[in-house]
């Protein structure tokens, strides 16, 4: 049976779309899960897509994290589902507390828009089990609040538990450590600013991203 | 009783603040020179019902840590006086 993958829209998403199409690309059956639901259904994964949750008012995320489907979600997330969450989805995340650190305005105060070159760090997660150590994917960043930053205990911890899951190979954003993307301790909760979502179809200019969101379809 | 209260939200030492760096080098090209330190922050203000000042500040500073500031970028003081 295909995997149901849930996408989740507050007010202000604007990816889901783009989530939902490369879902299905996949093989996977994607479901839309509106913020103010506070049960995800029978969904076997996760994607918290991009955009201006509540209109990033306050701080990217810090609204959209008393949604009442975040609870769902941090719920599906403790009993070991797979969540991802995508750039503005990521800054969700972080502010709900699923994912260390924060997201903070670029080095340079930029909005970018542009390819990147990612390396993967580990295969242990759920957005990696398809990818190798070493892998470079081309995927593209469209942000302005995506300069990861975190304090010195929690970056040595994020590298001793090997819980960087992705760098950049050069770092557009200042975001420490090129840090590009990051998991929970226990290996299900994925963020990342990179949209994989915008690289799965080689008319896009790059299909990369297809081996992250099929690493999520294979956890499901 | 009713209490004016204002949040003064600003980022935590060590955490880059380009918006300020930005500024200071505006400055600087504008010929202000010597102007050093420039960080951005926010303040939101509101109006809070307590029985007392002390209490009007415990709630405020709770609802600073849990909604207004992001802890780990952010930090904030609080300055409450009574409603005029």
């Amino acid at each position: 049976m295909a995997t149901t993958v849930g996408v989740v829209i507050f007010p202000g998403t604007n990816c889901e779309m783009d989530a939902m199409s490369s879902v299905e690309r996949l093989g996977g059956i994607g479901r839309l899960l509106w913020h103010a639901d506070d049960d995800l259904g029978d969904v076997d994964a996760v994607i918290v897509p991009g955009g201006f949750a509540h209109g990033d008012y306050l701080r990217p995320g810090a609204i959209a994290r008393f949604s009442p489907v975040m609870g769902a979600v941090a719920r599906f997330a403790a009993d070991g589902g797979p969540v991802v969450g995508i750039c503005n989805g990521f800054q969700v995340l972080t502010e709900a507390g699923l994912l260390p650190g924060a997201l903070q305005k670029n080095v340079g105060l930029k909005f970018l828009c542009q390819p990147t070159t990612l390396r993967v760090e580990t295969t242990g997660s759920i957005l990696t089990r398809r990818a190798e150590v070493g892998d470079q994917l081309s995927v593209p960043i469209n942000h302005f609040e995506g300069n990861y930053t975190c304090n010195d205990e929690m970056l040595a911890r994020l590298r001793d538990e090997d819980r960087v899951v992705l760098r950049y190979v050069d770092n557009p954003n200042g975001s420490v450590d090129d840090i590009a993307g990051v998991c929970n301790e226990s290996r299900n909760v994925v963020g990342l600013m990179p949209h994989p979502e915008r690289a799965c179809d080689d008319l896009l200019g790059s299909a990369d991203g297809a081996v992250l969101l099929g690493s999520l379809l294979d956890a499901a | 009783m009713r209490f004016d209260v204002v949040v003064d939200v600003r980022l935590r030492g060590g955490i880059a603040d380009p918006a300020g760096a930005t500024i200071e080098r505006a400055l600087s090209a504008l010929g202000y020179e010597g102007v050093t330190e420039v960080s951005v922050g926010k303040t939101v203000r509101f109006t809070i019902e307590a029985a007392d000042a002390t209490e009007a500040t415990t709630q405020a500073e709770d609802l600073c840590a849990s909604f207004l500031t992001n802890p780990v970028i952010e930090d904030a003081s609080v300055t409450v006086e009574a409603a005029g």
